[in-house]
């Protein structure tokens, strides 16, 4: 069993399962959770066959060439949650959660096809990210399982919570974590690339512990100096701006 | 035709989503960090410290283009 990657991949996929869950319990509460369950079992069954296909075809990929193209990868997703982190909560704090989603009510007696639909959308969309981050991780140190089991126990956990009340989860601080979560993304993707193209670390592994340390400091030092140079624009402006110019959320 | 516009699809929004984000500058500086790392092993040169400082630059300016844009 790999820790360091069974906690990363627990960590990142959490942040996209607080997304699937908000989604399915929104469709449950307000058409029929029959229909949501059943589209949120079949979006799980589609990703777990993805990471399955992928990750086993991967195990055979030399480490180095594949731990320099899975480090770029890690690092250009890890900088853009970082980014989008800093940005989030140099505008609303730290507490800042998902809110409450509003999906449109009614469902007939039937089976709702809607509210699967919906539901499967929603949990393969996002489990899309969690099935590339499993399939980096698991590749990047050869250690598929321990990223497999990282992203089902948060799928488990968050899922277990949502069920027990929703209202936790959507005040689950998303934006904050995904700032933590990205440098750690951040932290591997430097790792491995670095690793991958013969560039050797000083302290070997441990240098995943100061790496990790100097990537979080600089981005609690980023949400200070982003709000800083932000004093001079006006709150009005600043509402009005989308929250990432980017193609997700 | 429509596999093609749909393939198209599928693959712009993968880059979008996983590749360049909401700032394409930021994946340009991670290819040239690579590179550049890749020429000073090659060079017999110790080049663990490039990366960390390339990543921390390019979150700055990144950083500062996007405030800069909410200026106006």
């Amino acid at each position: 069993m790999n820790t360091p990657v069974l906690i990363s991949t627990f960590l990142a996929a959490s942040i996209e399962v607080i997304e699937m869950v908000a989604i399915v319990v929104a469709v449950g509460v307000t058409r029929q959770w029959r229909g949501a369950l059943a589209g949120t079992l079949a979006g799980l069954v589609v990703l777990a066959v993805l990471v399955a296909a992928l990750g086993t075809a991967l195990q055979q990929v030399p480490l180095s060439p594949m731990r320099v193209v899975v480090g770029a990868l890690l690092l250009t997703f890890g900088l853009q949650w970082v980014r989008k982190g800093v940005l989030s909560v140099s505008r609303y704090g730290w507490a800042e959660g998902i809110g409450e989603r509003q999906v449109e009510e009614g469902a007939g007696s039937g089976f709702d096809w809607t509210g699967f639909l919906l539901a499967f959308r929603g949990v393969s969309l996002e489990g899309l990210e969690v099935a590339v981050i499993v399939v980096a991780f698991g590749a990047g140190d050869h250690a598929i399982g321990s990223a497999a089991i990282g992203a089902a126990g948060s799928v488990l956990l968050v899922g277990a919570l949502g069920a027990a009340s929703y209202r936790f989860v959507a005040r689950i601080p998303r934006r904050a974590l995904q700032l933590f979560v990205g440098a750690l993304l951040t932290t591997f993707g430097t790792f491995w690339a670095n690793e991958g193209l013969g560039a050797d670390w000083p302290g070997r592994d441990l240098a995943l512990l100061w790496l990790g340390a100097l990537y979080v400091a600089a981005a609690l030092v980023l949400v200070r100096v982003v709000s800083y140079w932000r004093r001079g624009t006006p709150r009005r402006v600043r509402a009005q701006q989308p929250l990432t110019e980017g193609g997700f959320r | 035709m429509m596999l093609w516009n749909r393939t198209r699809k599928v693959v712009t929004w993968w880059v979008v989503t996983f590749v360049t984000g909401d700032d394409w500058t930021v994946a340009a500086a991670v290819g040239a960090g690579l590179l550049a790392t890749w020429g000073l092993v090659r060079a017999g040169v110790p080049a663990w410290w490039l990366l960390p400082l390339v990543m921390l630059g390019a979150t700055v300016s990144s950083l500062y283009r996007t405030v800069l844009r909410e200026r106006g």
